[in-house]
């Protein structure tokens, strides 16, 4: 069924683009990058409808594995490059080729003034392919490649403009921190290959099944553990969420694309897909659950008080990933995986949104310079009002379904987390709805007549404007997902993969109280923002402490600056560049040659020019070879 | 007999390679060598060697120690001047050079038994008759290649030695 | 004739130390001559040491072959005495002396 094709497809655009796209005129660099992604979108449709998926039936039953081609092979250990297709991958698939395709032709109009334009569509096509690689792989060293590669381009993107020093800081600091996250990771590929022999899955979710689930500690309990330290680097949990927020300085197609509907859910596919691992580890799924609540609440607060539109969403991201992993670590996979489909819906739908209004002000990101722009930009608003209402979960839209179905899996496995999961849900429908009103509602607080003063948008209007269609369709379209994406019964797909929790008879309330939060949240944000505005600086003020520690997003970038950065940096130049570099090895090489120097002047006395002394050494030398001559055996 | 003639013709060689070795003035010590030569040429005949004793006074002594005397009489060479006497000469050289004879003497004695005498007469293949024909059957080559080398030196001789000495 | 006080026969192993002892003499005025000319002949007379001793093998293996060496070694030494001399006025004509200590520009 030519699996490779999905993400060869991608990669030929990045190719093509990558080589001749300087040559090449806009409209073709479009074609050539939205086309492949439309390409791919296609077969990836025609390849499920192949497999049955979209018939009646029980498709998929078994995974359906292509072998191409034997990549190690070194006694026990052997890996193949394969690409595998089950019902997670399914809904993978579909997710990043059609989001991603939405997004592609979304960017076509965003970057349309933007320089370095076809380098931009290049990367955003090798993100594709990586991401596909890490989707498609059937064992954990391919799924590897992909998770690098999604790196590796997260920071090349993160760093798009990268005249611009926060920027590059940003992409650097992406990598750096994911970095950590991939040593655990790698250490434990090195675990499961040793203990089970093989990396393919299905050889190891066959072997980990026989297992004894463990209670405390044990080999897959560390393996859990380095799987999750992984996630928690490329899907932005505590402690490594830190490079999400400075991710922001990319373009906002980026921010879409990368960082709210593929790259950081891929944290989430890895522990869904190695679900088998972690379900014999009670420990670490509890782990995983504590991690992903802790970092919903968490960003949930700092999200509450920030000012600018985009990291809003970035830190609203957090939380919802925080949200993902709370339903796998529940046991609740089928409903994380359900959360990652809607979240990247509305998710991109917001971050795109607000890209729209971004291009609408000529590059006005700060929300206090924001209002009124519902007159303005109407597509945008009402597309972002579905997105709102999706993430508040408020019910029929598609949120809903999928947070309810986490939130009461929580509540099975431990009441207190369900009221916290709550309590952020309504934080959640609060900051959101904040951005929102700040932004559509009330009067505009920005400049007017400066147009194109921040050098970005030359459309020549001196008031802010709608976008173009190529933008505000794809808006559309998630807007439609968004809100009708809860009929996709991604559970009861995934049901012979996950196991759903078994819900408790008289426990429907919780969906009530959950709902009950978002709307809650909303009626707090228009109160705040529309009825009253002066109420949000009042309580700032009261309350300036807490105030001034979630707007500070609680100084953890200070205090990993200062407990793990400047020391690494001291201690490198310090110790490893003065002393080491400067001293041992360039002392060694200087000092070989100093010796040699050494040598040559003492060896330079005997050339001393006269003849006579070259003589006595001439005859000095024949005394000796003779004698040893003699010695050796006589004259014969 | 042979021994008395020996005798002789060693006493002159050495004497006149002693006188070669302290003499002051250079043409004193060309004079010396040509007497070296001749008692060599007379050695060589004891030995039945015919050919090169005669080889030796036409060509070592008639024409190169001609040479030499031409040379120095060319140059001026005068008598040398009296040198410091540096000590690497006597505590140096002196023992260097007595080192160097007795190893060389005694591994020369340890080939020959000494039993093994030259009676004048007994070697009789140093004819020319003989020296041509291997010159010119087993070693033809040779013969061919110094006749190379000759040409060479005597090209050098002309290119170093061309302009005129004023 | 009356006896004489050594055997009328003599050892072959004499010539071979004659031979080494008019060597040595060659390396002595090779060490200690200043005189360039007076070094060079030094070297002929090493020259002639060695063709004694050709000789003398060649009796004893009672083969002609060392008469043939001895031959070449003096066509050799011909031709070294020549260019050697020509090297020598050479050197006399840029250096004016013949002392071998004066000769010394290689000298550090």
């Amino acid at each position: 069924m030519q699996l490779w094709l999905i993400p060869i497809l991608p990669l030929a655009g990045f190719v093509l683009n990558g080589v001749l796209g300087r040559r090449l005129s806009k409209s073709a660099v479009n074609a050539i990058a939205a086309g492949s992604v439309l390409l791919s979108f296609l077969w990836v449709l025609k390849t499920l409808s192949a497999l049955s998926v979209f018939g009646g039936g029980n498709p998929l039953e078994t995974p359906y594995v292509e072998h191409y081609y034997t990549w190690i092979q070194s006694g026990l250990l052997n890996i193949s490059i394969d690409f595998a297709v089950d019902r997670l991958t399914a809904v993978m698939l579909l997710i990043v080729t059609g989001v991603g395709f939405l997004i592609h032709v979304y960017a076509v109009g965003y970057m349309a003034h933007e320089g370095g334009y076809y380098r931009f569509f290049a990367y955003l096509n090798l993100f594709m392919f990586f991401m596909l690689v890490l989707v498609l792989g059937a064992n954990f060293l391919l799924l590897f490649v992909g998770w690098e590669g999604v790196g590796l381009c997260s920071y090349l993107l993160i760093g798009f403009y990268f005249h611009e020093k926060f920027a590059t800081d940003a992409g650097n600091k992406a990598f750096i921190v994911n970095r950590i996250g991939d040593f655990g990771f790698s250490l434990a590929v090195f675990l499961i290959a040793k203990q089970f022999g093989s990396l393919d899955f299905a050889t190891v979710f066959g072997q980990v099944k026989d297992l004894p689930v463990e209670a405390t500690a044990g080999v897959i309990t560390a393996i859990s553990l380095l799987l999750l330290l992984g996630a928690t680097g490329k899907s932005a949990q505590i402690p490594l969420y830190v490079w999400l927020p400075d991710a922001m300085a990319g373009p906002t197609p980026v921010s879409a694309l990368i960082h709210a509907a593929t790259m950081v859910t891929a944290g989430v596919y890895m522990i869904a897909r190695s679900s088998q691992i972690f379900l014999h580890s009670a420990f670490a799924l509890d782990i995983v659950a504590l991690v992903g609540l802790t970092t919903a609440f968490f960003a949930a607060t700092i999200g509450l008080a920030q000012n600018d539109i985009k990291k809003v969403f970035a830190y609203s991201t957090v939380s919802q990933l925080g949200y993902m992993f709370l339903g796998l670590g529940t046991g609740a996979f089928s409903a994380g995986i359900f959360h990652l489909m809607t979240h990247a819906f509305f998710k991109a739908l917001l971050f795109l949104g607000a890209g729209s209004v971004i291009h609408a002000l000529s590059g006005e990101q700060d929300l206090r310079k924001m209002g009124g722009l519902r007159n303005y930009t109407p597509i945008t608003f009402w597309t972002l009002m579905c997105a709102g209402v999706a993430i508040a979960g408020v019910p029929p839209f598609s949120g809903f379904y999928s947070k309810d179905a986490i939130l009461s899996a929580a509540y099975q496995h431990a009441p207190w987390m369900y009221w916290v999961g709550v309590f952020t849900a309504g934080m959640t429908a609060f900051y959101v709805f904040r951005a929102l009103f700040l932004c559509f509602f009330g009067e505009y607080r920005g400049q007017h007549a400066e147009h194109g003063e921040h050098g970005r948008d030359e459309h020549g209007q001196s008031q802010p404007h709608e976008s173009p269609p190529v933008m505000w369709i794809p808006l559309a379209i998630l807007a439609v997902l968004s809100l009708a994406g809860g009929y996709i019964n991604i559970p009861r797909w995934l049901e012979p993969m996950f196991k759903p929790v078994e819900e408790a008879p008289g426990t429907e309330w919780t969906v009530y109280v959950s709902v009950a939060a978002g709307l809650i949240g909303i009626a707090l944000a228009y109160l705040f923002y529309i009825v009253a505005p002066g109420l949000p600086e009042s309580i700032a003020r009261t309350f300036s402490g807490p105030y001034r520690w979630i707007y500070n997003k609680y100084f953890v970038d200070e205090f990993y600056d200062s407990t793990v950065v400047n020391p690494v940096v001291d201690g490198s130049r310090t110790l490893l560049w003065r002393t080491v570099d400067a001293r041992v090895i360039d002392g060694a090489v200087n000092g070989i040659g100093k010796d040699a120097r050494g040598i040559g002047g003492f060896l330079k006395l005997a050339q001393s020019g006269s003849i006579r002394s070259y003589a006595a050494w001439v005859v000095l030398g024949s005394i000796l070879v003779i004698a040893f001559i003699g010695l050796m055996g006589g004259a014969r | 007999m042979d021994a008395l003639l020996f005798m002789i013709f060693a006493a002159i060689a050495v004497v006149c390679g002693i006188s070669l070795v302290l003499q002051t003035h250079p043409i004193s010590s060309a004079l010396s060598l040509v007497g070296v030569m001749g008692a060599l040429a007379a050695l060589y005949l004891l030995l039945g060697g015919e050919f090169i004793a005669a080889a030796q006074l036409i060509v070592y002594a008639g024409a190169i120690m001609v040479l030499f005397v031409f040379v120095i009489m060319l140059l001026n060479a005068g008598t040398e001047h009296k040198s410091r006497k540096s000590p690497w000469a006597k505590y140096g050289g002196i023992p260097l050079l007595v080192a160097f004879l007795g190893v060389v003497a005694y591994l020369l004695g340890n080939t020959m038994p000494a039993a093994e005498a030259v009676r004048f007469g007994e070697f009789t293949h140093g004819t020319a008759l003989d020296i041509g024909r291997a010159l010119f059957t087993t070693y033809l080559l040779p013969f061919e290649v110094t006749s190379v080398l000759i040409l060479i030196a005597i090209l050098g001789a002309i290119v170093l030695a061309r302009k005129e000495i004023d | 004739m009356p006896p004489l006080p050594f055997p009328p026969t003599v050892p072959l192993s004499w010539y071979l130390i004659l031979s080494a002892i008019l060597f040595t003499l060659g390396v002595a005025g090779f060490l200690f001559r200043r005189n360039i000319i007076t070094v060079f002949m030094s070297i002929e007379l090493m020259l002639n040491a060695v063709n004694l001793s050709f000789i003398t093998f060649s009796y004893k293996l009672k083969q002609v072959d060392g008469h043939i060496f001895s031959f070449f070694v003096m066509v050799v030494a011909a031709a070294e005495a020549a260019v050697g001399l020509a090297i020598i006025l050479t050197v006399f004509k840029n250096r004016q002396t013949l002392e071998i200590d004066e000769l010394s520009s290689l000298k550090n």
